[in-house]
């Protein structure tokens, strides 16, 4: 591919409508992935012999977890490409994620919690792995705080990436504090270099909901990326060619 | 098959309460994040309508 496609993707006029025609797609099989999964992960799989029924949160936390974590290392290369190359279409797609992470992010606060209640016999506990995912949590709120307050598109955008690239550190503190410290929360389940220490139907499932909530957050996040760019493009000769050849 | 009835499925071996939260808030949180995608795309769409037929427009103007 040469070099003149990238730059023809990275104007927002050009991405406005490639996105607008993937969304449906990857709402869709967000859907059917989520259906295949619950399937498995209440049908399929069966009872946990430690854990009895309450392990099936799992098919939820984990997921919702790693997105948590994986949306702010996507805002912190875009924030990075912003500030190098000063392209508008990336401090977009940083903003477009923060809110979508910020929820996965609850999401995998709150399921921990109501996990943590019948397993540990505690809502919550001030050990490594709840806290740095805490702070995950008001980093993201930090962000668009911070976005909403500054008037100005380009000093936000700017600020905005300054928290997305200084937050990034907490990430691998987050996923690592299982093993630095000594934590009340499990180890790794899947890991690169040694098998998965659970039953192979119920890895499964737990994988297929992962891929579901990671079409689901493309979905949201491309969605919410396309809005960002007609409120900030309005003024522009494309987006009133574009409104005027719908009307 | 892990379940003999509804009930038994809604009862989660006891932990009915906790499986049933995680997931309806969840769900709920992503119809609700669903929902607001969609009034800010008719917002941002409308803005950007009155601009195209009006001339430049700032934020605040657009209160209603």
């Amino acid at each position: 591919m040469s070099s003149a496609n990238w730059y023809k993707y990275s104007s927002p006029a050009t991405f406005y409508s490639l996105a607008g025609r993937m969304i449906p797609w990857f709402y869709a099989a967000a859907a059917v992935l989520s259906v295949i999964g619950l399937y498995i992960g209440f049908v399929l799989a069966p009872t946990d012999f430690q854990q009895g029924e309450s392990y099936r949160i799992i098919f939820i936390h984990v997921p919702a977890s790693w997105m948590s974590m994986f949306i702010y290392v996507v805002m912190a290369v875009w924030a990075a490409f912003g500030l190098a190359f000063n392209t508008r279409l990336s401090f977009m797609m940083m903003s477009a994620l923060a809110p979508t992470g910020a929820m996965l992010t609850f999401v995998a606060l709150w399921t921990g919690a109501l996990w943590g209640k019948p397993t540990w016999g505690a809502w919550w506990v001030w050990d490594a792995r709840l806290t740095s995912e805490l702070i995950l949590f008001f980093l993201y709120i930090g962000f668009m705080a911070l976005q909403a307050a500054i008037d100005d598109p380009r000093r936000a955008d700017r600020a905005g990436a300054l928290i997305a690239l200084v937050g990034v550190i907490n990430v691998p503190i987050i996923y690592f504090s299982v093993r630095w410290w000594n934590t009340l929360h499990q180890g790794a389940s899947v890991s690169v270099n040694k098998a998965p220490s659970m039953a192979t139907i119920m890895l499964t499932g737990m994988l297929v909901m992962a891929f579901a909530v990671w079409m689901y957050a493309i979905a949201a996040a491309l969605s919410r990326a396309r809005s960002i760019i007609l409120e900030r493009e309005r003024n522009s000769q494309w987006v009133a060619q574009l409104l005027e050849s719908k009307e | 098959m892990n379940w003999n009835s509804w009930s038994e499925f809604f009862h989660m071996g006891g932990y009915g309460l906790y499986v049933w939260g995680s997931y309806a808030v969840t769900f709920a949180l992503i119809v609700g994040e669903v929902l607001l995608l969609r009034v800010r795309r008719k917002q941002a769409l409308k803005m950007a309508l009155r601009t195209v037929k009006y001339g430049k427009v700032e934020n605040n103007e657009i209160a209603t």
